[in-house]
């Protein structure tokens, strides 16, 4: 969307002569792909969620029973818990990610030798799947002699090793440092390329005024950075409203359903429970949940970002 | 901000510092996916004292992990193939021709790769089961291109438009069609930019969890994520075989991510930060 003014104005002039239907032409198959398995299951979720429909007893058939699902969801003790760790969820790593992601990427902006290496370490963690990242550290937090505890005592952390995996409050420890071990590279990546888009001349005169790093950090750079914090923060709203892989592998939800997030609880629901309407109506809400951040990213930033360039 | 010489020096310690913890879950994975089953929990050394495979040669000849390993490599490159055939010609139209409801035809492809894959697992789940594509490889390759699609054309529109108007204007001025500059211009100086969609692309669907789990049914058609997830011991979890099949899995995106990694960061960023 960035450059569209410049090619629409140099792409018209040898288009004019041709069919305007080209152009659909070539977008019809990934279009049709979109329609067909994406958008018409979407719909079908929505149909869905206004019908009971129990795999488990098919001699119900599938009543239509209008928002009867949804009035459910509201009264739902267990969903309104998967909510609340849902956002505990969201809010701590992201938090956690936006600040150590900034000094990765002021280090990575100020240094010049071994960029290139430090950028592929760290993107590591990135690329590899979910699940992997997972269980390393299932495993350094597992038993009570692990890695994690041995290290904790011998600085002086803990007084004796725990069992992390039996209380929520101990449980979420492994999972939010996976979250944040995982995705700070890749919010580190997207500040970076904020960081490079700032004029430098607006350093060189500072520095000429006398004014010193720290009044550059805050004056110059974090305002400038603003817009690229605030995609990063929508990005990253979006992925821990519908995590899954990281947190069903960790703790599977547990201890009992203590750290369960929505998706896993929508998951268990209809694949596990076979309660297809009543997981649909949840799937509806997680949906809506997050088109209403994605409105916001669209709407409040697309523009501008954009624009800018 | 001026490097002046302590700005480095800070910048490297807090580099080195990240990097070490970034680095250390990797190593003690490797570490311990070399440790005797016995040794593991027992008073954890930071260096290895007794080296061995068995773990590996279990991974292979008792859990038969070629299988999920066949799964991935056949699921997420023929998602990845599709993608680039049909993600291309779309990404071509979308950044260098004028239709109308091109706008739109954006948006709905960035809002795909923004909806959560949860809304949609119950639907997909009954249309593969009337389908009888439930633990099949189409069963999982449909369902990836609902998110590997969108990210290809998006990667791509990002590319092409980056290309000069100039590369075509002599082929349809000397009477070449649009595919014919399509595949004859345009295709041949993308091959890095289609390359890098293509590691992209892979990396999603070879790492993708939730519809793998829920679109198969047993060990033969489970993808690399959902074996490892699922690995049960008869006693106790077996940590040492996990780990390894931990290692094996991270192998080829790493390999991958450090091969490409430059195109990686401008193809992420290029998506997110220009808009």
């Amino acid at each position: 969307m960035t450059r569209s003014t410049s090619t629409r104005s140099t792409s018209t002039r040898s288009t004019s002569t041709e069919d305007p239907r080209i152009g659909w032409v070539y977008v019809a198959p990934a279009v049709a792909i979109v329609l067909l398995i994406a958008l018409f299951p979407l719909a079908w979720t929505l149909w869905e969620s206004l019908h009971q429909h129990d795999l488990r007893m098919p001699w119900l058939g599938r009543p239509f029973v209008g928002l009867a699902n949804y009035a459910e969801i509201l009264r739902d003790a267990r969903f309104w818990g998967a909510l609340g760790h849902t956002a505990f969820f969201a809010i701590t790593s992201i938090a956690l990610e936006l600040v150590l992601g900034l000094f990765l990427a002021l280090a990575l902006n100020e240094t010049f030798r071994g960029r290139g290496l430090v950028r592929a370490a760290v993107l590591v963690p990135w690329a590899i799947p979910t699940v992997v990242a997972a269980l390393l550290w299932r495993f350094m937090f597992d038993s009570q002699a692990g890695i994690a505890n041995a290290m904790l005592v011998r600085i002086g952390v803990l007084d004796q090793p725990i069992v992390w995996f039996i209380r929520a409050a101990t449980a979420w420890v492994p999972v939010i440092l996976a979250d944040v071990w995982k995705t700070t590279p890749f919010v580190a990546l997207l500040l970076l390329a904020g960081l490079q888009n700032i004029d430098r001349t607006l350093y060189e005169a500072a520095a000429t005024d006398g004014a010193g790093p720290w009044w550059q950090l805050r004056h110059i750079t974090l305002p400038l950075l603003a817009p690229a914090m605030l995609v990063v923060l929508i990005f990253r709203t979006l992925d821990a409203f519908r995590v899954f892989d990281l947190i069903y592998v960790l703790t599977g939800g547990g201890p009992g359903t203590s750290t369960e997030p929505i998706s896993i609880y929508a998951f268990n629901a209809m694949l596990q429970n076979l309660e297809f309407g009543y997981g649909a109506a949840l799937s509806v809400v997680i949906f809506l949940v997050t088109f209403t951040l994605a409105v916001l990213y669209i709407k409040g930033l697309g523009a501008d970002v954009g624009g800018r360039r | 901000m001026t490097s002046t010489g302590w700005h480095r020096w800070i910048a490297g310690a807090v580099l080195a510092v990240l990097v070490g913890l970034t680095a250390f879950p990797f190593y003690w994975g490797i570490v311990a996916s070399l440790t005797p089953e016995a040794a593991l929990f027992r008073e954890p050394s930071l260096w290895p004292t007794h080296i061995i495979l068995d773990h590996y040669r279990a991974l292979f000849d008792e859990r038969d992990f070629w299988i999920p390993i066949r799964n991935s490599i056949v699921v997420a490159g023929t998602t990845t193939l599709l993608c680039l055939a049909v993600g291309s010609l779309a990404a071509y139209a979308l950044a260098r021709l004028e239709f109308r409801g091109k706008t739109g035809i954006l948006s709905l492809i960035l809002a795909v790769t923004m909806f959560p894959q949860i809304s949609i697992v119950s639907p997909l789940y009954l249309l593969l089961r009337a389908l009888r594509l439930i633990d099949t490889y189409p069963g999982l390759i449909l369902p990836y291109l609902t998110f590997a699609m969108p990210l290809a054309v998006w990667l791509l529109v990002g590319f092409f438009r980056q290309l000069p108007f100039d590369l075509e204007e002599a082929a349809l001025v000397d009477g070449a069609s649009r595919w014919q500059s399509f595949t004859r211009v345009i295709l041949p100086v993308s091959v890095p930019a289609l390359a890098t969609t293509a590691i992209l692309t892979f990396i999603y669907c070879w790492n993708e969890f939730l519809f793998a789990l829920s679109f198969t049914l047993g060990p033969e058609r489970q993808t690399v994520p959902v074996a490892i997830a699922l690995f049960r011991g008869q006693y106790q979890v077996p940590w040492g075989q996990i780990l390894a099949a931990a290692v094996v899995a991270t192998v080829p995106v790493a390999a991958m991510v450090l091969l490409a990694q430059r195109r990686i960061v401008q193809g992420l960023t290029a998506g997110a930060v220009k808009g």
